[in-house]
């Protein structure tokens, strides 16, 4: 490691130092284990050994509440809404974030950094302020109980996240590059889509994660704004434990399969994500 | 950089803009539009001024709310950046390692919200979850939905569970782009682990640091999910923040004018504070730059 009277000592007694942090980590690690090991747990054991026996592994395996989620359409399709909606946000807020961001990273113009404040004061919105205005605006115009709805609720605090990640990616490109291409010829559009698009390919990406994650985890807003055909996944699992009196282990088996996209998800970014969550501003 | 004045870049924010405005700028006017009237029902509507806002600010209810979601976000603040940083500091530099690291400590980032609420009731009960299971075992009582104390630790305990991963990988991202000729300048000075951590890793650290503060500012001022799904806002009202305060007033009770004024200075205060940090945080960026 790079510290330098570690690194020293290190030398002299390398194992007890190396121990030393792994230790932390390992602590850290299994902190943030514990809880969902639990959950994953609770998910494969049957309804009676989870409230009568208290086990550390399921004793008598079981599947059943996966299967209970997987054939039921009323389960199922909580999670089609989601992935539905969290998709069409992130093609949204990229799209017109992307623009807006070259703007802000190439140009002054009147008013740039007050819309920049303000752009960013949607993100500080609470969304309990937005839920009940959201309600009757998406109903006033029909658009209540659908996909699209929720995605553009989400643009609230997904916009402004996107302009302000992207801006940041864009910011590192040298400015000679725009200024290149327009001399050989090369109108905006075809130089943003040739040029600077895959310059800037690993902050579009980092941003596309950031709308996936912020637009994936909410539920307040997704939950008021619809009903029965856009319904999330999130909003399915309180609906239906208390209706059914408390199933634990579909609950938790629910509660699982809600952390699988996320899980692949970071799976394909790892390499990004380090630098991702620094906005790239480091 | 340098950059050019050009006005013609409005039109390149124009989609932005408009997508924005109606997504904020029109809920936010239907917001304003209740918080000076009364309703009686039936949509009649009648003029109430500034009625709503100094019978807010008079009772004690917006007070108590606004203290408790001071004293939370200061809590997990002062628990979380210290922590971030020390574990950034822990983690491996690159290799297999690292990649299992940052995926595992990214997990709990992407659950969504009332899904972490219910891993920690399932987790902290004692009949059925891990931890109040262990605890009650060891003598310790504890019951987060009756006891004051046992509700706030839990909720703090999920918030540092749930967010100490973004500061310490925004502090990581930070770590990892100081050039190793500092360290090794630091070495040849004979610096202390202290000092290079002092006048090296945390000046460099500091622009992601103000990044990771404002936005767990940001999202625990506004935290509704996690706690109403664990405590509902109890015992009594000892969780009950902000933004829980309001859904009950607004979507519970329909007081569409109190929970609008209630709504705007919660926005204000939130605007405030968020404000101070960002003109920081753009000083820093141009001392830096």
């Amino acid at each position: 490691m790079t510290d330098v009277t570690a690194s020293q000592s290190a030398r002299r007694k390398a194992i007890p130092k190396v121990n030393g942090k792994a230790v932390v980590m390992a602590f850290y690690l299994l902190f943030l284990m514990l809880p969902i090991y639990w959950l994953v747990n609770m998910s494969l054991k049957t309804n009676e050994e989870i409230l009568n026996v208290f086990t550390l592994w399921p004793r008598d395996l079981t599947f059943a509440n996966y299967a209970t989620i997987l054939t039921d359409a009323s389960w199922y399709m909580g999670y089609v809404n989601s992935l539905i909606y969290v998709v069409v946000n992130t093609v949204i807020s990229i799209t017109v974030a992307l623009p807006a961001a070259y703007a802000f990273s190439r140009y002054h113009f009147m008013g740039d950094k007050h819309l920049f404040f303000w752009l960013l004061t949607n993100r500080m919105a609470p969304p309990a302020v937005f839920a009940l205005p959201f309600f009757q605006l998406y109903s006033s115009v029909g658009l209540f109980d659908t996909h699209i709805a929720v995605a553009l609720a989400h643009c609230l605090f997904n916009v402004p996240l996107a302009v302000w990640i992207l801006e940041g990616f864009m910011r590192g490109v040298p400015k000679e590059i725009d200024e290149t291409a327009y001399i050989d010829g090369y109108s905006f559009g075809r130089f943003f889509i040739k040029i600077f698009m895959p310059l800037i390919a690993s902050g579009v990406g980092v941003a596309a994660f950031f709308c996936f994650m912020f637009s994936w985890v909410e539920l307040l807003l997704s939950r008021t704004l619809t009903s029965v055909d856009a319904k999330p996944i999130a909003a399915t699992m309180t609906r239906t434990v208390s209706a059914s009196g408390l199933d634990w282990g579909v609950l938790a088996a629910a509660g699982v399969l809600t952390i699988v996209p996320g899980a692949l998800v970071i799976y394909f970014v790892r390499n990004y994500i380090a630098k991702g969550f620094a906005l790239g501003r480091v | 950089m340098e950059k050019t004045v050009n006005q013609k870049a409005w039109f390149l924010v124009l989609p932005v803009l408009l997508l924005v405005a109606f997504s904020a700028v029109i809920p936010l006017m239907t917001v304003v539009n209740y918080s000076v009237q009364d309703t009686f029902g039936n949509n009649q509507f009648f003029w109430a001024g500034l009625e709503w806002f100094s019978e807010l600010l008079d009772s004690d209810r917006m007070w108590d709310a606004l203290g408790r979601q001071m004293a939370f976000s200061a809590i997990i603040l002062a628990i979380e950046v210290p922590l971030g940083i020390f574990v950034a500091l822990n983690m491996p530099k690159k290799g297999f390692w690292a990649s299992l690291c940052l995926v595992l400590m990214s997990l709990p980032l992407l659950i969504p919200w009332n899904v972490v609420g219910t891993i920690w009731q399932i987790f902290g009960r004692v009949d059925i979850g891990l931890l109040g299971y262990t605890l009650d075992k060891l003598g310790i009582s504890y019951n987060y939905t009756q006891d004051f104390f046992a509700a706030w630790a839990t909720l703090i305990v999920m918030d540092v569970w749930h967010w100490t991963s973004l500061v310490a990988l925004l502090a990581y991202a930070g770590l990892q782009s100081i050039p190793d000729a500092y360290y090794q300048a630091a070495k040849i000075d004979q610096a202390s682990r202290w000092k290079v951590f002092r006048f090296i890793e945390l000046p460099k650290m500091m622009g992601v640091l103000m990044i990771a503060i404002l936005l767990r500012f940001m999202d625990s001022f506004m935290i509704y999910t996690e706690p109403f799904v664990v405590t509902g806002g109890g015992p009594g009202n000892a969780t009950t923040f902000l933004s829980i305060d309001l859904v009950k007033m607004a979507l519970g009770q329909f007081d569409l004018g109190p929970a609008a004024a209630f709504s705007i200075m919660y926005f204000l205060v939130i605007l405030l504070i968020s404000w101070v940090f960002y003109t920081v945080m753009t000083n820093l960026d141009k001392r830096e730059g």
